[in-house]
């Protein structure tokens, strides 16, 4: 069993998000603030399906280039996009300079990666011979490849040290954090670039509609009439240094991280909620830090029926109705593979600017859910949030982000 | 980093098990590649196995091999699953029904597909509910994973069960990944006591010009360039041989775990 004492805080020293929202963490909390959704009706591909999406604007509009050709998919463009936003690789560049190339780890998270690339191949594949086509065969490593985009952000940043991609569906980006404290916490880097892409494709797409977990309206996660989720994409990144190197006080930190199982089922979750109340107790424990001090939950709360109904359960265990929780899910739609790091950024920009947004889409809460479920956003100053994940094979994690 | 370790487990052509693979290992008997057996995997409650990827049934094999040997009990321990290209086979499917007009995909296929698949039906297998990763790192997935896991043990004091694997890729995925053979491998870890059979100190260096550790027999040499978890034989090799040896595994193309084998009688 894991030991569970109090870690010491890594601060998020710069930090950027690109979701349906807009580009850079200026356009999104902007969006969060005019309560303004991303999700529109389903424009992807020659996709028929009746839902809304979140799609990020422009990805189809240019190609990576300049020795990044190799790389070129749809979500290695996003994870291009978001690199360019809000001075990261400024950043990490100073960084790099602080530290060194080979002390700065890379931990990325996606679900699908490029396997968009493999969905077009397969309809090219050749009648006589079953064969793929040749322009994909050598780009299946760069594009579909699980560590496509750990090689490609490893590559675009020019750093050295270990670099791996966590797919655990749905939480991956989350866990990419717990996985960036150990390889500080061992002595293996000095920092690290933790951060998710994800990136909508046909295999979610259809996947989603055929467990009939696509709502055909904008997601209203905790609603009384919440049918559904919304698909979105997002890339997010953040530099993670101890707190002793980096981040004065009102920085923004991660204190805590807890990952658990259901062992349970694939796809559905663990009836009473068991692994997510570990993984927010497990949280909570290495955070140092007791239920009453949490002022936010940022919840998963995809807007599924099943998944808002047992998160309120295991939310309520450990907090009962106490701190504000909403779902912004309504803004982005569920990012996948990139919604921990979605989820994390815009913890960190509540904190930073005292903001707690009330669910959007939600016209009037499920009366048996027990937590205190925003619907209108609230103002204040915050100290602390917890950010939950949880993910297919029943994989969680919650991670609490607060001010030095 | 100091590590124990308390189980292994393997499945390969030619290397069915830990105990019938050592003296394979060791040279004291040929490396005979074969078909390999269908895997028990008898810890998959029988709807679970019905329904099961190959990857979940090579992995829960060794994971569940691995586990036995260790004594611990599999719902205690947190879990690493590494693996380069996950459920290529699902994808396969999956692609297939995507290019065809109604794409009427099968919800279980889908679920299927995530990289965590075998992760995921582990701990349905064990009711556990520690921390489970999945993870990636394409060649380099073992050595990947291997850090991810001694990084548990050590940080968070606690034991860790490794899954490293990758199956053969069918048809016509193979053309862009050709893997031709499967491999699977498990390691209990665990932080060290005074009653480890075998230990294992573990560092991260810069890449130097000493090569990552290869293999004597040149068909096991063959099967490590094939297979991304097969990357482990040197390290399985050097175990059987009683360990006390130094193992290099590339990690990217920048660095190296440098493994320093004590006495390993397992």
């Amino acid at each position: 069993m894991p030991n569970l004492k109090p870690m010491p805080p890594l601060t998020l020293s710069a930090y950027t998000l690109v979701t349906a929202n807009g580009r850079g963490v200026g356009p999104v909390l902007q969006a969060l603030r005019e309560r303004r959704s991303g999700l529109k009706p389903c424009d992807f591909e020659d996709v028929m399906l009746k839902t809304y999406i979140g799609r990020v604007a422009g990805l189809e509009d240019f190609a990576l280039d300049r020795g990044l050709d190799r790389f070129d998919c749809r979500n290695n463009r996003l994870a291009w996009l978001g690199l360019q936003q809000d001075g990261f690789m400024v950043a990490v560049a100073e960084a790099k300079r602080r530290y060194g190339a080979h002390r700065i780890a890379v931990v990325m998270g996606t679900s699908t990666s490029g396997i968009l690339e493999t969905e077009h191949a397969y309809r090219e594949r050749d009648p006589l011979t079953d064969g793929l086509p040749v322009w994909y065969r050598a780009r299946y490593r760069y594009t579909h490849n699980m560590f496509s985009l750990g090689h490609f952000v490893r590559t675009c940043l020019g750093l050295q040290g270990p670099a791996m991609v966590v797919s655990t569906a749905c939480s991956s980006s989350a866990k990419v954090f717990a996985t960036a404290v150990r390889l500080i916490r061992a002595g293996l880097c000095d920092a690290a670039i933790v951060g998710g892409v994800d990136s909508l494709c046909l295999t979610t797409l259809y996947g989603f509609s055929a467990l009939q977990l696509l709502s055909n309206e904008p997601c209203r996660p905790c609603d009384e009439d919440r049918d559904g989720l919304s698909l979105g994409e997002a890339a997010g990144y953040a530099l993670l240094e101890s707190s002793d190197k980096a981040g004065g006080r009102g920085a923004v930190a991660l204190l805590g991280y807890g990952e658990s199982t259901d062992g349970y089922h694939m796809s559905h979750p663990h009836p009473e909620g068991a692994g997510a109340v570990r993984a927010i107790r497990d949280s909570l424990t290495r955070a140092g830090l007791r239920p009453e001090e949490v002022e936010y939950v940022n919840l998963h709360g995809t807007a599924t029926q099943a998944n808002d109904s047992v998160e309120d359960k295991a939310v309520y265990s450990i907090f009962g109705a106490r701190p504000a929780c909403s779902s912004t899910k309504g803004w982005t739609g569920h990012t996948l593979g990139a919604a921990g790091i979605t989820e994390a950024i815009i913890s960190a920009l509540c904190l930073t600017h005292g903001l707690m947004p009330g669910t959007l889409n939600c016209r009037r809460v499920d009366a048996s859910l027990k937590s205190r479920i925003l619907r209108e956003s609230q103002t204040g100053s915050i100290s602390c949030v917890v950010s939950n994940i949880f993910g297919f094979g029943g994989n969680n994690c919650s991670l609490v982000l607060g001010k030095l | 980093m100091e590590v124990a370790i308390h189980g292994i487990g393997l499945l390969a052509s030619g290397l069915v098990g830990w105990s019938a693979g050592r003296p394979v290992l060791t040279g004291h008997r040929p490396f005979q590649p074969d078909e390999v057996p269908e895997p028990a995997a008898a810890l998959l409650p029988p709807n679970e196995r019905r329904r099961s990827s190959d990857c979940v049934r090579w992995a829960v094999q060794v994971a569940q091999e691995a586990m036995a040997q260790s004594g611990f009990e599999p719902r205690d321990v947190p879990t690493v699953f590494a693996s380069s290209g996950g459920e290529m086979g699902v994808f396969d499917k999956l692609c297939c029904t995507l290019a065809t007009p109604a794409r009427m995909m099968s919800p279980t296929l889908f679920h299927q597909s995530v990289h965590n698949t075998a992760a995921g039906y582990w701990g349905i297998a064990t009711a556990g509910q520690q921390s489970s990763t999945a993870l990636s790192c394409y060649d380099d997935s073992f050595a990947a994973g291997l850090l991810e896991a001694v990084t548990v043990a050590c940080v968070e004091q606690s034991p860790v069960l490794l899954v490293a694997y990758d199956l053969a890729v069918p048809a016509p995925l193979n053309q862009a990944r050709p893997i031709t053979t499967g491999f699977a491998v498990a390691f209990v870890l665990a932080p060290p006591s005074d009653t480890s059979l075998a230990t294992m100190s573990v560092r991260l260096e810069t890449a130097s010009a000493v090569a990552a550790s290869g293999l004597d027999d040149a068909d096991l040499a063959r099967l490590r360039e094939d297979n991304p978890a097969a990357r482990s034989l040197p390290l399985l090799s050097a175990i059987a041989s009683g360990g006390v040896q130094t193992i290099r595994l590339g990690l990217l193309d920048s660095q190296q775990l440098i493994l320093e084998l004590g006495p390993c009688h397992i």
